[in-house]
């Protein structure tokens, strides 16, 4: 049996120094490489083609003009911008609030055993896969119509609210659970109580998870136009919300509604709306890496 | 240490966020709910329905706004049908139609307590388009484009339509069936609305349909006249043969009638309760009859013809006076 196998030993070495790696090994290599870069060359196509198309009209006009379908070479979109603003800072004060407390219940005071809680978290998961859309018909149906809030500020960030919660809540828990039990342990055993062990220890070594996690699900929120949609966002507004009960508009409908217009002026405009999105979405995702590696803690 | 952190990290955050409140809230003053000011002067006007029609409205909001900054009027773009689903709750004051309002819905308008009266506003040329490539198709006649377009239609090629045409291969691009324009073609052209063949390419963007037609030689697809005119390099009208010979769509040939059986009016359904109930909205629909012609001309829409404009404004009294307005 010996004799059987040294040969192959032999063989092996033989085939590294021809060869380099057995073949396998390369051609895995390549197609992970090849998975990688089908995400990253559809981006970088996306920005290219988005910035060279949209750059001529990035001007200021674009932020401090008003929407027009006369004249689109003045034509702004400084209505879904302060639009997107306040849609988004309303579901920030709404969604985080909730969802923070939310995950500090499931991950400091629920028992994990009880069946009642592993419902809950189950139904949590799932609420994360559910299509935006859905969450649009539940907004029309219940937050416009039964609550009688209409087409406000208000009803698209309580919906877009309900959208991104399960998000908060599973990113926020990620957070509290990454803060050791022994901290949590030592700060009982010095006679804390456990209100003040969770304010005083866990949640402030917690933050900066929850914080990223936080702005991740906003950024979602921001891009989001299909539930907004269909809870009837205006496509044509001249004038900013001024309060959570004014009409609106937000960018990505603004976009949409130029996308589809007969001039071609307004495709241009829509292009260069995108790459203000487009920016803030960075802007809000560098920050979010920021205060990862800014504020986070190994133990 | 790490609560100062942490306050450091949640005190960024919070004058992130109140920046921008702050921000969204530098124009404070505008909007009172319509019904707290009786002045006529300010405040909300709400539209929404049909996209083909919201250009125009918006123009009309556009003009509108120049001498009555504080009437704050929007337009949504719900469709013919989504918007008079809100219109018929009373969440609108006006709707937007790309075609006549159907007897299911004018049912729900009576269930909802909302009286309406029906205005053309403005006229279209459903354009049938080709490929500008495509050199033997002048004109159609109805027949043939019931053809190509009927349920079920078997024509797959350019020579099935007329054995004069050479062996190319038809693209059908159109609009969804959730659209005015759709509704309009299969019902002018099929005979039933509706009812066409479904293995075309569909899309709500009629942009995407002129890159459709314009990207295959053999591609045909329909719209309305503002995308064609906007078009013209890209995609190619077909004249229309309806039994007295060949008519091009132009807005001539539709204020004429002659462009038949596809020129079409576009509607506007105002509310006789807004119209009641919201000096602003009574504001705003007078400015949009007295000065229909400019926004049309502004929006790029075929104007009314004489006979139109009369009717618009003894359509536009029928309303006052239901309305209870002088």
């Amino acid at each position: 049996m010996s004799a059987v196998f040294t040969p192959i030993g032999e063989q092996v070495k033989q085939d590294l120094q021809d060869t380099g790696p057995p073949l396998q090994d390369r051609s895995f290599r390549w197609v992970l490489f090849g998975a990688l870069s089908v995400g990253i060359i559809t981006l970088a196509a996306l920005l290219i083609f988005v910035f060279l198309e949209g750059y001529p009209r990035l001007t200021p006009t674009l932020w401090q003009n008003m929407p027009s379908i006369r004249f689109p070479e003045k034509a702004g979109a400084q209505s879904a911008i302060m639009g997107s603003i306040w849609v988004i800072v309303t579901t920030a004060v709404i969604c985080l609030p909730v969802g923070i407390m939310a995950a500090i219940y499931l991950e400091e005071y629920a028992d994990p055993t009880k069946r009642f809680n592993k419902l809950i978290e189950i139904n949590i998961q799932n609420l994360a896969a559910v299509p935006s859309i859905v969450y649009g018909i539940l907004g029309l149906g219940v937050i416009a119509r039964a609550l009688a809030l209409g087409q406000t500020v208000i009803t698209a960030a309580l919906t877009l609210s309900l959208l991104v919660l399960p998000v908060v809540i599973i990113s926020s828990r990620e957070a509290i659970r990454a803060v050791p039990q022994s901290i949590r342990a030592g700060s009982l055993a010095l006679g804390a109580t456990q209100w003040q062990t969770i304010s005083r220890q866990v949640m402030p070594a917690a933050v900066p998870g929850i914080a990223t996690g936080a702005i991740l699900a906003l950024s979602r929120a921001i891009g989001e136009a299909a539930p907004l949609l269909l809870l009837g966002a205006v496509t044509f507004i001249t004038f900013n919300p001024d309060g959570l009960m004014s009409s609106y508009t937000v960018m990505p409908i603004q976009i949409y509604n130029w996308i589809s217009q007969s001039r071609e002026e307004f495709q241009v405009l829509a292009a260069a709306l995108c790459i203000i999105l487009l920016g803030i979405l960075l802007v809000m995702n560098a920050f979010a890496i920021y205060l990862r590696n800014r504020f986070q803690r190994r133990w | 240490m790490r609560i100062a952190r942490s306050i450091k990290v949640a005190s960024v955050l919070c004058v992130g966020a109140m920046t921008l409140a702050a921000c969204g809230g530098s124009n404070n003053e505008s909007t009172e709910s319509p019904a707290a000011d009786g002045g006529g002067t300010s405040g909300a006007v709400r539209v929404d329905g049909s996209s083909t029609v919201a250009p125009l409205t918006s123009a009309a909001a556009e003009l509108f706004a120049e001498t009555n900054p504080d009437i704050n009027v929007t337009v949504g773009t719900s469709g013919t049908g989504g918007g008079f689903e809100k219109f018929c709750r009373g969440e609108t004051d006006m709707n937007d139609a790309s075609r006549q309002i159907e007897d299911d819905e004018a049912a729900n308008c009576e269930e909802g307590g909302v009286e309406f009266q029906e205005m053309v506003v403005a006229n279209d040329a459903l354009t049938v388009v080709v490929n500008p490539g495509n050199d033997f198709v002048q004109c159609l006649t109805v027949e043939q484009l019931k053809q190509i377009w009927e349920p079920k239609s078997e024509v797959n090629n350019w020579n099935q339509v007329d054995p004069s045409f050479p062996d190319e291969p038809i693209k059908l691009f159109g609009p969804g069936t959730d659209s005015g324009t759709f509704d309009y073609f299969t019902d002018a052209i099929n005979g039933e609305e509706g009812a066409s063949r479904t293995d075309y390419t569909p899309s709500e963007d009629d942009n995407v349909i002129v890159t459709g037609v314009s990207g295959s030689t053999g591609g045909m697809g329909y719209f309305g006249y503002t995308y064609y005119e906007e078009n013209q390099d890209k995609v190619k009208a077909v004249e229309i043969d309806n039994g007295d010979g060949c008519v091009a769509p132009s807005p001539e040939t539709v204020q004429d009638g002659s462009y038949a059986p596809l020129g079409r009016p576009l509607f506007i359904y105002p509310s006789i309760q807004a119209l009641g109930s919201n000096p602003a909205f009574a504001s705003f629909l007078q400015y949009y009859v007295e000065n229909d012609a400019q926004i049309a001309e502004a929006a790029l829409f075929i104007p009314l013809n004489e006979e139109q404009v009369a009717e618009l404004e003894s359509e536009y009294a029928d309303a006052k006076s239901a309305a209870g307005l002088s």
